[in-house]
């Protein structure tokens, strides 16, 4: 085991790393996830994306809307200055960079399984912070609300689609969480290539 | 469903107008799906536009054009009052005949349409994003702006001539000079700036005291053309009905727009009186009016080479260019045949003095023969008006017989009648009078409906009528009452519309003077025995929501529409307001309401148009006090 972690990776190995690296640049410009909203009122729809570092409606005017017909129900607005995890967010992408710079230039495996430690550890705590906080956005409802529906909450999917009165909401990984997930896949297969190749050199 | 085809039995492939045996099924546009195309019907008296879906003849639509409306406050509120300013004052109604579409390279171009006001001569644009109202332009030196608003090939000008001939410049002179020559009628050169639209007038031409009725610009080889018509050639002014019938031929103006530019430009027309407004209204901002006097007026004799008049039976209504730009259809609606000038003809002749048979103010009169290309015969009786479908047929509108009839250009053979229910005026073909047609559907546009519909008192529903003009023969596919008289249409595939019809005034371009865009900027201000209030709406609310004002007061709401959402406009009414009736204000889009505060008391104010679950509750009040 010991072994496997203090392998030197190989050359196209450690190129992919250098690839994963300036994939997650990528991710500062796309968005990571995407809320889509469904009713016959809204044949055009509406949506919401979510950035590293803001809250974007889908379209230009999208999340204003969204609010409106929130507020009946009592939800908060939604603003990105309402979330502070998109101040820092930024900065641990950053860090997944740097790790992937500093494995290019000290091509061990330990140092991909680290990454793949650090991306697993951090989606879990992202998608808990998300389910956290559109926990908090569908039940943490204003009382003076103008529409109370007894018992309801409004908390998107985490992932996939719910039916919320007449409003299907859909939730999915967009561009930014597919690079994400991919990345974690190239990792994990770098890994496995690596003792693979240990293997058969036995 | 019972579909019999309407069999009229007529002989001489008369009066076949079989309803097709599957028109329920090629006018049914399920619900969610889409029309085809737009149908622009001009109101007549009623001076407004409405747009139908074709085929399923659906209303969409009002736009207010001449006259005011009361639904969203188009000529009432401070924003758009100015735009029915005229010399003569303020006036909120018009008669709308003619719907012109903009073109580039006489092809339809999706940009705007253009309408005309006969009873105070004016002439609108109507944006064809918002499908509003953006411009009226008022002639000077015209009464009775009927001949217009004809486009040239490439929208460089629009058309407009006089129909009934007066002293020009005004003058209260004995009628009878009229049979003297004293009255006379104008052509106007109305330019539209390419980019932006706007209206001026460029030029005016003089001519003889006739009434202009209708006319249509060349395309082609005949792009410098444009061809009026012209009836009371005898300048009867006592029982016009008779005086005006007497003679065999009244004329086709054949007027060269561009020569007319070229004699401008050398100087050769003068300074002329006349005054008029022009009234525009920028995006979202109140309307500006201007007042302007004087035009540049040229006299035929001037410029020779610009006017030649060509002969036309009986008392010519329509006249109308085919496709190609090489035939000029006369309508005489006395005439017992279709004329149809050949363009060529009209330049191999007009130069040759035995081509001519005299002149009238220096403008040639050529010789009938010299410029005809053919006659229909026996078409029908009172034709009017043509239209093509750019396969070749001309379809012409019969109002005596109320009948359509298909005929062909070059064998002038007519191939089919159909009956039209009843007293046919205008027709329209998606396209027909550009240079591309796109054909299939047509409609005539009737002036009389007797018992199509059921009874609804002494004034029966206007009516017109759609038919399928894509296979052989022309098929009856529907009946629709319309909105006003549906004086002439234009139809425009609705793929050059849909997609660019604009959804909301974004607010960060609203530049209008009172408007707000925050709810914490709402504040109400006095300035002496004025109030101004400077308002925001947004589902379900306005701020200010309570607002006092003193007894005499005049109150400026200005409104402000904070949504940004398509189809979330809100409106706004006073309880008893004397003056003003609705506004309807589009997201992101500020108008004004000004009232008088009335004797003391609590006035309601409240959303009109049902813009959300808590609409009944945006509502708020205004006390007056003493």
């Amino acid at each position: 085991m010991l072994e496997l972690l203090l392998k030197k990776i190989s050359k196209m190995n450690r190129l992919l790393i250098l690839g994963v690296g300036l994939l997650f640049v990528s991710v500062y410009f796309l968005p990571i996830w995407h809320i889509s909203l469904d009713a016959p009122q809204y044949p055009e729809g509406l949506g919401m994306k979510i950035w590293i570092d803001k809250i974007t409606g889908s379209s230009t005017y999208d999340l204003q809307n969204i609010n409106l017909l929130n507020h009946y129900i009592g939800m908060h607005e939604i603003v990105s200055e309402s979330v502070p995890e998109l101040l820092f967010m930024p900065y641990v992408l950053g860090f997944l960079i740097f790790g992937a710079f500093v494995t290019f230039l000290h091509p061990k495996v330990y140092l991909v399984i680290l990454g793949i430690l650090n991306i697993v550890i951090l989606g879990i705590l992202g998608m808990y912070d998300f389910w956290r906080w559109e926990y908090n956005y569908g039940h943490n409802l204003n009382p003076e609300a103008p529409i109370i529906v007894p018992g309801m909450a409004y908390q998107p999917p985490l992932l996939g689609c719910k039916e919320m009165l007449n409003i299907t909401a859909c939730s999915f990984p967009s561009w930014g969480g597919i690079i994400l997930f991919v990345s974690l896949g190239i990792l994990a297969l770098i890994v496995w290539n690596e003792k693979r190749r240990m293997d058969v050199s036995k | 469903m019972v579909l019999i085809g309407l069999g009229f039995g007529c002989k001489n492939g008369a009066a076949t107008a079989a309803l097709a045996s599957d028109a329920a099924k090629r006018v049914y546009v399920a619900p969610g799906e889409k029309d085809e195309v737009y149908a622009f019907l001009s109101g007549g008296f009623s001076g407004q536009m409405s747009v139908y879906g074709i085929p399923s003849t659906r209303l969409f639509k009002i736009i207010p054009v001449f006259s005011v409306f009361p639904e969203n406050g188009y000529g009432y509120d401070e924003e758009t009052k100015n735009m029915l300013k005229t010399s003569h004052g303020y006036v909120p109604w018009d008669d709308s005949h003619h719907i012109e579409a903009s073109m580039t390279d006489g092809k339809q171009d999706g940009r705007w349409l253009f309408l005309n006001a006969n009873n105070t001569p004016r002439l609108a644009r109507i944006d064809l994003r918002s499908f509003e109202t953006k411009e009226i332009i008022e002639i000077p030196n015209s009464a009775g702006n009927h001949a217009s608003p004809f486009a040239t090939e490439n929208t460089e000008y629009l058309m407009a001539a006089t129909r009934f001939s007066v002293p020009i410049p005004q003058a209260s002179i004995p009628i009878e000079n009229f049979s003297k020559g004293d009255f006379k009628g104008t052509v106007s050169m109305v330019k539209v700036d390419p980019k932006s639209g706007r209206l001026s007038i460029e030029l005016q031409i003089l001519v003889p005291g006739f009434d202009y009725d209708l006319s249509h610009c060349g395309k082609g080889k005949s792009h410098d053309w444009c061809f009026f018509t012209s009836y009371n050639s005898e300048q009867a002014y006592k029982m016009i009905e008779v005086g005006a019938s007497k003679n065999d031929k009244d004329y086709i103006l054949a007027f060269n727009w561009v020569r007319a530019k070229q004699c401008l430009d050398q100087g050769k027309a003068s300074n002329f009186g006349g005054e008029y407004y022009r009234n525009y209204l920028p995006e979202n901002q109140p309307a500006i009016s201007e007042k302007l006097s004087g035009v540049k007026m040229l006299q035929p004799k001037d410029c020779p080479g610009v006017m030649y008049y060509m002969p036309t039976p009986k008392s010519p209504h329509g006249t109308d260019v085919d496709p190609t730009g090489e035939y000029i259809v006369g309508g005489g609606k006395l005439a017992t045949v279709i004329p149809v000038h050949s363009f060529s003809k009209l330049m191999e002749v007009k130069d040759k003095p035995e081509h001519r048979s005299g002149m009238i103010m220096d403008i040639p009169i050529l010789k009938y023969e010299s410029t005809l290309a053919g006659e229909v015969k026996k078409p029908c009786l009172g034709p009017l008006h043509t239209e093509f479908d750019g396969k070749g047929y001309a379809y012409t509108s019969c109002f005596v017989s109320s009948e359509v009839v298909k005929w062909e250009l070059g064998t002038w053979e007519v191939e089919q009648h159909l009956p039209a229910y009843y007293s046919v005026g205008h027709l329209s073909i998606v396209g027909g009078s550009s240079k591309e047609p796109y054909g299939k559907y047509l409609i005539a546009l009737n002036k009389i409906t007797k018992d199509r519909y059921l009874p609804v008192g002494m004034e029966l529903p206007q009516s017109a009528q759609l038919y399928d003009i894509s296979g052989g023969k022309a098929e009856l596919l529907s009946d629709f009452p319309t909105v006003g008289e549906p004086h002439y249409s234009q139809m425009i595939p609705a793929k050059l519309l849909m997609d660019k019809a604009a959804k909301i005034y974004p607010l960060e371009e609203n530049k209008h003077p009172y408007a707000i865009k925050n709810e914490k900027d709402a504040r109400v201000v006095r300035e002496g025995n004025t109030v101004r209030v400077y308002m925001t709406q947004i589902r379900s609310h306005f701020k200010p929501d309570t607002i006092e004002v003193r007894s005499g007061d005049t109150v400026f709401f200005h409104v402000t529409n904070l949504e940004q959402d398509y189809d979330i406009p809100h409106g706004f009414a006073v309880g008893g307001a004397p003056e003003m009736p609705n506004l309807l204000i589009m997201p992101g889009q500020t108008r004004t309401f000004k009232w008088k505060a009335p004797k003391p008391g609590i006035y309601p104010f409240y959303c009109t148009d049902f813009c959300s679950a808590l609409h009944q509750e945006m509502q708020q009040y205004i006390r007056v006090l003493p």
